[in-house]
């Protein structure tokens, strides 16, 4: 029975579980299964939280699951999540001297207590400061359609565990596409909500002013059930922002009536390969959206984020640069290092124009309900490859696989990256909200879905 | 051939901030330095008003 759950969604499994046509705890075993049997190969997970899993997997089978929207769902976390008992490592090496969390981020909490079952964590690229899905401690997470290939970062397990199948739901975070990134290279859904929405408490940070959690997925429904059940103020994040929860499951179906929906021209068109191009279009001709739009001066938003992110980074770790040097990943370390060196004046002109560019932004929403921009350059690069060419240019694919996700996260708008099913490599596509419209973004990805135009390929092992 | 004129500010800002840097680290620092010096220049000189506020934390 529980084979029949291995690729299955998270809304399959917890009506399944609900109905009592399987249990959670066979679901769990299945789970503990797969990644027992192919985590060796994609390095998606760092921990496997299996004594833990088990015993929620029994506590959910003996509760009444009549109003459990998750039931025996096995979830995955990012190893910056802090998991009660579990160093919370967020990649590095030297984290691992900390002590265990003693208890958990209340992501995890409300997922268990819409009856998921936590599974373990998931590697990262050290710190954060990455979009390659590459780790020099823990080895690179491997990209699930080509295992020679990248993931994608800085969330790069969490794109392997959900794109491999090894679990139906993961979390990551996302400070400039670490959610956005990987969900493009491993053919997933992805969503990044607005800033402010999620609490980032109980989780390591990278950049206070940019940082995002959320989920990723195989279908839309699972994207809406999880972060409906993982919204909520938290006073314990000083930027969570005290709202009403806003439900986006029921939404889903509306359908596209209504919604003006353009497509980025520009900056998001220039230097995009082929293959970002075609999966724009394709999703931009499913849902008629006709018109581009220019959104302003968008490099320099991503030149203002990337000062922002170096700078915010380094302040972070100064004091590890200072007395643990030897102990980063050289790429990191010298970013940061570099980062602690940019001047003041810069910094604080980066946040001058954060203003000014929110208020354009804004206007744009005015005349549109929803962007369409690539949500990377390419298709998943080779893992090791240190550069590639974007419009003539040679250029790190470290720092550069974000250049379209990083405009859209410097002012927290909310995203969901749909994959583009092209072959031999999927490829994502952003759309972009105004500010708290997470149900709208969510309720195109649906309708595109549906349509058939995006959905989560399954990698043959 | 002298040394590049951004090494001695990398060497100079070390020393100030109290940040180890050997040698071998020097040429990526430098190249990462480049980078952020040339993307904040960018922003930088772009025409803002006097009174236009900074945004430390986004609220959306």
């Amino acid at each position: 029975m529980a084979d029949d759950f291995d690729w299955a969604n998270s809304a399959d499994i917890a009506k399944a579980v609900g109905s009592g046509k399987t249990s959670a705890s066979s679901v769990t075993e299945a789970a503990l299964a797969r990644i027992a049997k192919l985590n060796p190969t994609l390095n998606a997970f760092t921990t496997v939280t299996a004594a833990r899993a088990r015993a929620q997997a029994k506590k959910i089978d003996a509760a009444d699951k009549s109003k459990l929207t998750l039931a025996g769902v096995p979830f995955a976390v990012k190893n910056l999540f802090d998991i009660a008992g579990v160093t919370t490592v967020a990649g590095s090496k030297i984290n691992r001297a900390h002590p265990p969390a003693k208890k958990d981020s209340p992501l995890i909490a409300r997922l268990e207590a819409a009856g998921a079952v936590l599974v373990g964590a998931l590697n990262m690229g050290e710190y954060a400061y990455d979009f390659t899905g590459e780790n020099v401690h823990d080895g690179p997470s491997r990209n699930p359609h080509d295992i020679t290939r990248m993931s994608g970062g800085s969330s790069g397990g969490s794109g392997t565990a959900v794109g491999g199948g090894l679990v139906p739901l993961a979390l990551g975070s996302d400070t400039n596409g670490s959610i956005r990134v990987p969900s493009s290279l491993c053919g997933i859904f992805g969503l990044k909500p607005t800033y402010g929405r999620m609490t980032r408490a109980n989780s390591f940070p990278f950049v206070a002013s940019l940082d995002h959690l959320g989920p990723f997925a195989r279908s839309v429904r699972d994207l809406a059930l999880s972060y409906d059940a993982m919204q909520g103020f938290d006073a314990d994040d000083a930027a969570c922002v005290d709202r009403p929860v806003e439900l986006a499951t029921p939404l889903l179906e509306r359908g596209l009536d209504g919604l003006r929906i353009a497509t980025a021209g520009g900056y998001f068109k220039k230097g995009a390969s082929p293959e970002a191009l075609s999966a724009l279009d394709t999703v931009a001709k499913a849902l008629n959206a006709r018109n581009d739009i220019e959104i302003p001066e968008a490099a320099r938003a991503r030149a203002a984020a990337y000062i922002i992110t170096t700078t915010e980074g380094a302040a972070l770790h100064l004091e590890r640069l200072r007395k643990q040097g030897n102990d980063f990943d050289p790429a990191v370390r010298d970013r940061l290092i570099a980062g602690a060196m940019v001047p003041s004046t810069l910094v604080v002109k980066a946040q001058n124009f954060r203003r000014w560019y929110r208020e354009r932004m804004l206007e744009l929403f005015k005349d549109c309900d929803a962007i369409l921009a690539p949500a990377t350059p390419t298709t998943a690069p080779k893992l090791g490859q240190v550069n590639f060419v974007l419009d003539g240019v040679e250029l790190p694919v470290r720092a550069n696989m974000g250049v379209y996700t990083q405009p859209i996260s410097f002012i927290g708008l909310p995203v969901v990256a749909v994959p583009v099913p092209l072959k031999p490599l999927p490829i994502g596509v952003q759309i972009i909200c105004a500010p708290w419209r997470e149900d709208i973004a969510l309720r195109i990805a649906y309708a595109l879905e549906q349509m058939g135009v995006c959905v989560a390929p399954q990698p043959k092992f | 051939m002298g040394a590049p004129p951004l090494d001695d500010f990398i060497t100079a800002a070390a020393a100030v901030l109290d940040l180890p840097l050997e040698p071998a680290w020097l040429p990526a620092v430098r190249a990462n330095l480049e980078v952020s010096l040339k993307l904040g220049n960018m922003v930088a000189e772009f025409p803002l008003p006097d009174a236009a506020e900074p945004a430390p934390i986004f609220k959306a």
